[in-house]
């Protein structure tokens, strides 16, 4: 991969994500008819994060510390293996979708390890339910790459996204649209968006995300963040790739469009959030499991 | 070769000097232990220098139809390095978690059946002839019955120990049937491929799944699986996790090879089987309380994932995909060896905690990680490599399955992908829920604070339990960062499961990336290094030590009001009731001021309560009138035995 492309790769990952939860807020304040915070806010809140000292309980041990390293970590190395828009990744290889799905898996057990140390009931039901939908979204990813997998031949996350994308729609159009659907409502529930979850709410009984670091601050609590913004980012291309399947005729062509469909996406995200309320706890489970058959949908009509 | 018949002997006579050494002595259980320790280095190096002309011996033997024929190939020589290796470590640990002067009643006769169950698994997997292989088989069934009714003063002990021997002569009876019929196919006792005969070979096939399956604890028939090693000490759990229960798939293995032509419905009725063993496996270990039934139950969950993966080897096989059958089987065998090291590993790490605190239940462990850093590490380490992740070496294994379903799904045939592009998502269904259970179990059993006073009192246990652990965690790092070093021996394994296909095979390394898979594993372990550091810096003035947990403000926590692992999998519970059915008393709350009352929930074991016992209690009120036969005197036995034989002469 030339210089040029592994920069450019690494400046997206790095700098995008946290404008998308600014446009997902901006979305979200001109529906509620307000102002809202700038666009650029979450990286403000990031610096002053990252400045900030922490607290330590003294019921934690170093897995406490080890959530935010973990979460973070996963989410920039599994950042290396998403081609973004018609870019390849920089690392590429045959299972590597695998190694995408078990990187997160790794931050996740992390992460609730971490919710865990804290000995609060409210973190370890975060914890919960985070690993216990999380069960549930992980067969649908696997479908919805397995479609793309039996679509292009290839198996890799660079060639299941690569060029051939365009040229399968004609034909596997009713698939792709189901995977669409599906991975949609995965990435609102492992980045804890409205219905599945409210990143703003005041009540931690309700939440799951948000409650699981809740004795996080600091720098750590920076780490989360932008580990959680990564993750959307990384999930967010995969769908923008296949909605928007559009081979460049010059790198930087490209570029502009997946930066585009970014942040539609993010867009489209305010707007669900905007005009949805959030499910009973006990529901989620059947939206997700919706997902799971829909993508099996997407595999069958595949098969025709 | 003469090298493994003085290991299998020295490792098979480690227990008989303690039997006759003084009772309260450190003697005898030192002795066992060199013995066992050096039989066991014998038997790996003599598969190290096994010259490859002259590895096949045959003594005389006096057996009607046996034969004292061993050999060891590429299969054998992988399951003999992973007995002996993780009987030695047990053995090293034992030495204090059982050790004589503690447990003077028992420990002799665990010693001496510990070895013997050895012995008899490193005979089985070289035997070359079906009788000398029912001996071997025998053996080791008979000696774990001992090893498992250790404390067999207790009545639980006992009744899982009954368990034990009913399902295990079931699957023995199984084996006669299925080598008599081998014989009949073949006309030898000798494992040799059987002239084409479709229902005899499918006999063969059903028979040996039966009772290779009943050993293996595939999901039907794994009543006998959660209870037994529940309540063996947990060296010999780890034994039987860790290599008895691969005595079965050994057995299914060198059966399936003997086919070169299977029917397309085998592999995928393994496949089906591994993939139901996988789910079940792991949603039946969500709802456990114990800890060490809670890790039975995911060896059930792992025994499906090698059998995915023998599976897809045995479809490849029908299909003639030669690509499919190194995939698959090298991903089933090396899963073999995983789950051996981390399941040991966990079991291991699960009798240290028992060891300290004398507690089996989770919700009544935590915060243990700060008296036992070092057994809550190994147990860390054993936990993420059994959720399949990345850096350690689960996820190669699993990695070589996926590839092999996804090669499925990329493949020819209108239908045949479907079979792949819906096995490759259960396994992950069975990786989330692995991950679930156990961040749910090192969560509340290590961290937080402990919610009982024995649980507080928790110690970090001596280095004779330490460097076992150390070592097997170690084996787990080797592998998940470097599996270019086992793929030889998965190569030449494979190479002697499908021995048609010598021309035309690729090796291992080149149909999956390993040289990735380090370079990502070492990837991660250098981000978290300069992640870690940079935390630490940045959290060197952070307040600590003076401070509780916030609690969004609560000024009174108590231990009790931690999350406990029922808790934690209550939702999943709830999820896969259909499958777990499981029991809960909820308790009513009556009046202005309710009276005190409690809650309890389980999980019981689908197949064994709800089918295996009612169908015995009604086959056994039908047998009722049989019983006058059984006169408790031998004489009556012996005439029994005369006149069946007598009529079965007169037959003839």
């Amino acid at each position: 991969m030339p210089p040029v492309d592994f920069i450019v790769h690494g400046a997206l990952v790095l700098l995008l994500p946290p404008l998308l939860l600014g446009v997902i807020t901006k979305v979200k304040a001109a529906f509620a008819g307000r102002v809202g915070a700038p666009l650029l806010q979450p990286y403000h809140d990031l610096i002053k994060l990252l400045r900030k000292s922490s607290v330590f309980s003294r019921t934690t041990t170093w897995v406490f510390r080890a959530g935010p390293v973990v979460g973070l970590a996963t989410a920039l190395l599994a950042a290396l293996l998403i081609p973004l828009g018609d870019r390849a990744a920089p690392v590429s290889f045959e299972g590597d979708l695998v190694l995408f799905a078990y990187l997160l898996g790794l931050g996740r057990f992390f992460t609730v390890a971490a919710a865990l140390d804290t000995g609060s009931a409210f973190e370890g039901m975060g914890g919960a339910r985070e690993a216990t939908f999380s069960c549930l979204t992980e067969p649908a990813l696997f479908l919805c790459l397995l479609v793309l997998v039996r679509a292009s031949g290839s198996l890799s996350l660079s060639g299941m996204l690569g060029p051939s994308l365009a040229g399968s729609w004609p034909h596997a159009a009713a698939s792709f649209i189901a995977v669409v659907a599906s991975l949609l409502i995965v990435i609102l529930a492992e980045t804890s968006r409205i219905p599945f979850d409210d990143p703003s709410t005041h009540l931690e009984l309700t939440m799951i995300h948000e409650v699981m670091v809740l004795d996080h601050g600091g720098p750590a609590l920076g780490m989360i963040l932008y580990g959680a913004a990564i993750k959307l980012f990384l999930l967010g291309a995969i769908v923008v790739r296949i909605a928007v399947p559009y081979d460049g005729v010059d790198p930087w062509s490209g570029r502009a469009v997946f930066v585009g469909g970014m942040l539609l996406l993010a867009v489209v995200i305010g707007v669900v959030e905007s005009v949805m309320a959030r499910l009973r706890l006990l529901q989620i489970p059947s939206l997700l499991v919706t997902a799971c058959v829909l993508s099996a949908f997407a595999v069958v009509l595949l098969a025709r | 070769m003469s090298l493994l018949v003085v290991a299998v002997v020295l490792v098979g006579a480690s227990g008989l000097p303690g039997l006759v050494l003084c009772r309260e002595g450190t003697a005898g259980e030192r002795v066992a232990t060199a013995l066992l320790v050096m039989g066991s280095g014998c038997g790996i190096l003599s598969v190290f220098f096994a010259p490859p002309e002259a590895n096949r011996i045959d003594f005389p033997w006096s057996v009607p139809g046996g034969a004292f024929a061993l050999s060891i190939d590429a299969i054998s020589a992988l399951f003999l390095i992973q007995i002996f290796v993780i009987s030695a470590l047990g053995s090293i640990y034992g030495l204090e978690y059982w050790s004589q002067a503690d447990h003077p009643d028992n420990g002799r006769k665990l010693r001496f059946f510990y070895g013997l169950m050895t012995a008899g698994m490193a005979t089985l997997v070289v035997a070359r002839n079906s009788v000398l292989f029912l001996v071997g088989w025998e053996i080791m069934a008979l000696a774990t019955f001992f090893t498992v009714t250790t404390e067999d003063h207790l009545p639980a002990v006992r009744e899982v120990g009954y368990l034990y021997l009913l399902a295990t002569r079931l699957g023995t009876l199984c084996l006669f049937a299925m080598f008599a019929l081998l014989h009949a196919a073949t006309g030898t006792f000798e494992f040799v491929t059987p002239s084409a005969r479709a229902e005899l070979s499918t006999a063969i096939f059903l028979l040996a799944l039966a009772g290779f399956g009943l050993k293996a604890g595939l999901m039907p028939l794994h009543v006998w699986l959660p209870g037994a090693h529940a309540n063996a000490p947990s060296h010999v759990s780890a034994l039987m996790s860790g290599v008895l229960i691969k005595m079965g798939i050994y057995g299914l293995v060198r059966i399936c090879s003997l086919f070169p032509n299977p029917p397309l419905w085998w592999g995928g009725v393994i496949l089906c089987l591994g993939v139901v063993s996988g789910i079940l496996g792991v949603a039946f270990a969500i709802g456990q309380h114990d800890l060490k039934r809670l890790l039975a139950y995911h060896s059930v969950e792992n025994i499906g994932i090698i059998c995915i993966g023998l599976g897809l080897a045995v479809l490849g096989r029908s299909l003639g995909r030669v690509e499919l059958v190194a995939l698959g089987l090298g991903g089933a065998l090396l899963h073999v060896w995983n789950h051996g090291l981390f399941k040991a590993l966990l079991f291991l790490s699960a009798g240290s905690v028992l060891h300290a605190t004398g507690i089996r239940q989770i919700d009544r462990l935590g915060g243990l990680l700060k008296p036992m850093p070092w057994t809550g590490l190994a147990f860390l380490v054993g936990a993420v490599a059994i959720c399949g992740l990345p850096p350690l070496n689960g996820f190669v294994s699993e990695l070589l399955i996926y590839l092999g379903l996804f090669r499925v799904v990329i493949g020819p045939g209108d239908r045949m992908w479907l079979a792949g592009a819906f096995a490759a998502p259960a396994l992950a269904l069975v990786g989330a829920l692995a991950i679930a259970c156990f961040v749910k179990v090192f969560g509340v059993a290590f961290l937080g604070e402990g919610r009982t006073e024995r649980a507080r009192a928790g110690h970090e246990c001596g280095p004779l339990m330490l460097v076992p652990m150390a070592a097997l965690a170690s084996g787990c790092f080797v592998i998940g960062i470097a599996p270019v070093l086992v793929a030889p021996v998965l190569d030449s394994a494979v190479a002697a499961w499908a021995p048609e296909w010598i021309g035309g095979r690729t090796p291992l390394a080149h149909l999956a990336p390993l040289g990735s898979v380090t370079m990502a594993a070492l990837t991660i372990l250098a981000a978290l290094s300069v992640l870690g550091a940079f935390l630490g810096v940045s959290t060197r003035r952070a307040v600590g030590g003076a401070v509780g947990t916030w609690d969004c403000g609560y000024a009174a926590p108590a231990t009790t009001m931690q999350y406990s692992s029922s808790s934690f999998g209550q939702m999943l519970v709830g999820v896969f009731s259909w499958a777990l059915w499981p029991a809960e008393h909820v308790p009513g709350i009556h009046g202005v001021f309710p009276r005190r009352t409690s809650f309890h929930s389980q999980v019981p074991d689908l197949v064994l309560d709800r089918a295996v016992y009612p169908v015995a209690r009604s086959v056994g009120r039908v047998f009722a009138w049989m019983r006058w036969l059984q006169l408790g005197s031998i004489n009556a036995y012996l005439l029994y035995i005369l006149i069946t034989l007598v009529a079965l002469l007169l037959w003839r």
